[in-house]
């Protein structure tokens, strides 16, 4: 990370003036690195160009992004959707640059910026644990928090310390605008740190992560939409944001809106993307064609053709992802296909199989595969969901598109985790 | 421990705390033994009782998560103050508690400061902090043996399953454990589990049964009896468990990294 190495004073650069010297050789040696890195089809090749580009110039991200407007998204679930949102909102009123394809860390994200017109915002998507570093090097003035909750724990131990690092973060450098989710307590804990914050309501309804408090190991209490701590002053905040049905209430205005994606959970994505954009000086109106017009994210939602087969693919790497993403899936009793990995960025350890609600499965069958698909049997055989193992994804499309349940020239959805989603998304054309 | 009971009453299961003790999957435990009971045409009554809530001391088997600092400290308090744990162990309940829950059950553990706190004292062990890193990874123990509240020695073949723990855990002299661990951490001297009479803790955390039936189903012994321990499909957990034993012995903590992978760094 770049804040862990001694860098010079900051200079001051006047808005929309290029980068620096250094900055600029930078950026052309990760360019460099990234066409070998693509020319041996290793992947888009912006992590390892990123870093060969820091190599270049440690301050690199502060560099590419002095004098911008810069937003910054993290959550454990929707940074990369909602990031995608943003951009979308905002294009149709000013030049934009974001880190697109999900490469949430510092490498990807100056390897994005680096292409960039000196006047366009940028609008990050960042790993919920370099909020900090990225805030620090930017000095972003709207910081965006979706969400907070259990995800590879085995590597990043526990969600509270991730909100104490956004809270110490958000009050040593205060961004001018915090947008924050109302109903997630460790997000609220964390974001009451900032001078001011834009509330959204997004009526989370996954709290299993949420029961301790964390300002101080009481117990947080829900009534309702309502939470508070039994034992001290953290309580929901009063939003300004809320979601209806096609609709979102900001301020005092209510906001029609039709989205492309699927599922209520992009309603309150899209809801995060226009508080940001109004907040940034953007017509609601710009903003709202902006957010009617995506129609997939980095691979998910799109339908799209696997090993000859029509398929839909959809990210699900959580317990709370699943929650929502359980409503994505086409009806029953589609069979779905559902992949499981347990790789490093995935996490080595799969128990969180155990805290979704599988048994929501019932009325399908499922084919279960990925590295990990044996965990999932198990987990499936005692949620009582008709299923089979296949040991590819060529297989389990076979094995889902025979069942009588299937019909014919539907695509067959297959919902997967982090490193599973990204193989299938590189073999239907995708990149990293 | 008390007697067999007849299999036309309801087996009452009471998961503890899962809002504070359960933060990876510590509720597949509840799903498992239910099932397991199901299938065999048992009815379970499945009693969650969360942090705050009255405790009942009248349950067959209790189940305590794994959890984090400030919950886990939390959890002690109240089951200290409620009592009702350490009365329905003393009348021979069965206690089944994995990783965070095992420590609080011991004589001391440390809190999230690394002061002594005082467990519930069901199992004679105390948990301290060593100067080591985390134990994260697969856990195997080889031809592990638990010892029943009747003093029988019961094998329950290979125990398998994930750590992720930063304390260590001494067993005393009236307690017994698994085994010896052939891969991972377990207790930290060698030894995995800490067994006193009906009460059984283990660092295999989160859904320590889902992949270790055996085990599940002689805790359910000690309650049904063996006549009602009819044969299950285990066909599924069977291809989970020699794909993890593979897995472990072949010391698989990353799993499956192409070169591809190691450039990217991913």
């Amino acid at each position: 990370m770049t804040s862990a190495r001694p860098s010079p004073a900051p200079s001051t650069p006047s808005p929309g003036a290029p980068p620096p010297l250094r900055a600029r050789l930078a950026v052309t040696v990760g360019r460099s690195v990234a066409t070998v890195s693509r020319a041996l089809h290793l992947g888009s090749g912006s992590v390892i160009g990123g870093r060969a580009a820091l190599v270049v110039d440690p301050r690199l991200l502060r560099d590419l992004t002095a004098g911008r407007d810069v937003v910054i998204v993290s959550a454990t679930n929707g940074k990369t959707t909602t990031t995608r949102l943003i951009a979308a909102a905002l294009a149709g009123d000013r030049p934009v640059v974001s880190n697109a394809t999900g490469a949430n860390m510092t490498a990807g994200i100056v390897a994005a910026l680096g292409g960039a017109a000196s006047d366009a915002t940028a609008v990050l998507e960042v790993d919920e644990r370099w909020v900090a570093g990225v805030l620090q090097a930017t000095s972003a003035g709207t910081v965006v928090l979706l969400n907070l909750s259990r995800d590879q724990l085995d590597r990043t131990q526990e969600v509270r310390k991730l909100a104490e690092a956004w809270r110490t973060c958000l009050s040593a450098t205060p961004p001018a605008t915090v947008i924050a989710n109302a109903d997630d307590p460790l997000v609220v804990w964390a974001a009451q740190a900032a001078p001011s914050v834009i509330w959204v309501a997004t009526g989370q309804d996954w709290r299993a992560d949420a029961a301790g408090c964390p300002q101080c190991a009481g117990r947080i209490s829900f009534t309702g939409a309502a939470w508070r701590c039994t034992d001290c002053d953290l309580a929901r905040p009063e939003p300004s944001v809320s979601v209806e049905d096609a609709a979102i209430a900001i301020a005092d205005d209510r906001v029609a809106i039709a989205m492309r994606l699927p599922g209520r959970v992009n309603i309150v994505n899209a809801a995060f993307a226009l508080a940001t954009a109004t907040s940034l000086g953007v017509p609601t109106p710009i903003a709202v064609t902006g957010l009617e017009s995506v129609e997939e994210v980095a691979g998910r939602y799109r339908v799209t053709s696997l090993a000859g087969r029509p398929v839909r693919l959809l990210l699900a790497k959580n317990p709370a992802g699943w929650h929502e993403a359980i409503e994505l899936l086409a009806d029953p009793p589609a069979p779905v296909v559902v992949a499981i990995n347990a790789r490093i960025a995935d996490g080595h350890d799969p128990s969180w199989l155990w805290d979704v609600d599988f048994e929501r499965l019932r009325s399908r069958f499922v084919v279960a595969t990925g590295e990990r698909r044996h965990d999932l049997a198990v987990r499936l055989r005692y949620a009582d969901v008709e299923h089979a193992t296949a040991d590819t994804i060529d297989e389990a499309l076979r094995v889902a598109m025979g069942r009588p349940e299937h019909t014919a020239g539907r695509p067959v959805d297959i919902a997967a985790n982090y490193t599973a989603f990204q193989e299938y998304f590189e073999r239907v054309g995708g990149s990293r | 421990m008390s007697s067999p009971r007849p299999t036309e009453s309801t087996v009452r299961i009471c998961s503890l705390y899962p809002d504070l003790l359960g933060t990876y999957g510590d509720g597949g435990n509840a799903t498992v033994l239910a099932q397991r009971l199901r299938w065999r045409g048992i009815a379970v009554d499945l009693v969650s009782i969360d942090a705050g809530g009255s405790v009942p001391d009248s349950c067959d088997l209790y189940l305590v998560g794994g959890g984090e600092d400030g919950p886990q400290t939390r959890a002690t308090e109240d089951l200290l103050a409620s009592g009702a744990l350490k009365r329905a162990a003393d009348n021979g309940a069965v206690v089944f508690a994995v990783c965070a829950g095992m420590q609080i059950l011991g004589e001391r553990f440390p809190d999230m400061d690394g002061v002594d706190r005082t467990g519930l004292g069901l199992l004679d062990c105390v948990t301290v902090r060593v100067d080591r890193p985390r134990a994260v990874g697969e856990l195997l123990t080889h031809d592990a043996v638990i010892t029943s509240p009747d003093g029988d020695r019961r094998p329950l073949g290979t125990l398998t399953g994930f750590e992720n723990h930063a304390g260590r855990t001494i067993p005393g002299a009236s307690a017994t454990t698994f085994g010896r661990v052939e891969i991972g951490e377990g207790n930290g001297d060698g030894s995995e589990g800490v067994i006193n009479g009906s009460v059984v803790g283990t660092y295999l955390h989160g859904p320590a049964l889902a992949r270790n039936p055996a085990l599940a189903d002689e805790l359910l012994r000690w309650i049904i009896g063996d006549a009602a321990l009819t044969p299950i499909d285990d066909t599924d957990v069977g291809a989970l468990r020699a794909e993890r034993h593979a897995a472990a012995r072949s010391h698989e903590l990353a799993p499956r990294r192409s070169w591809r992978d190691r450039l990217r760094g991913s």
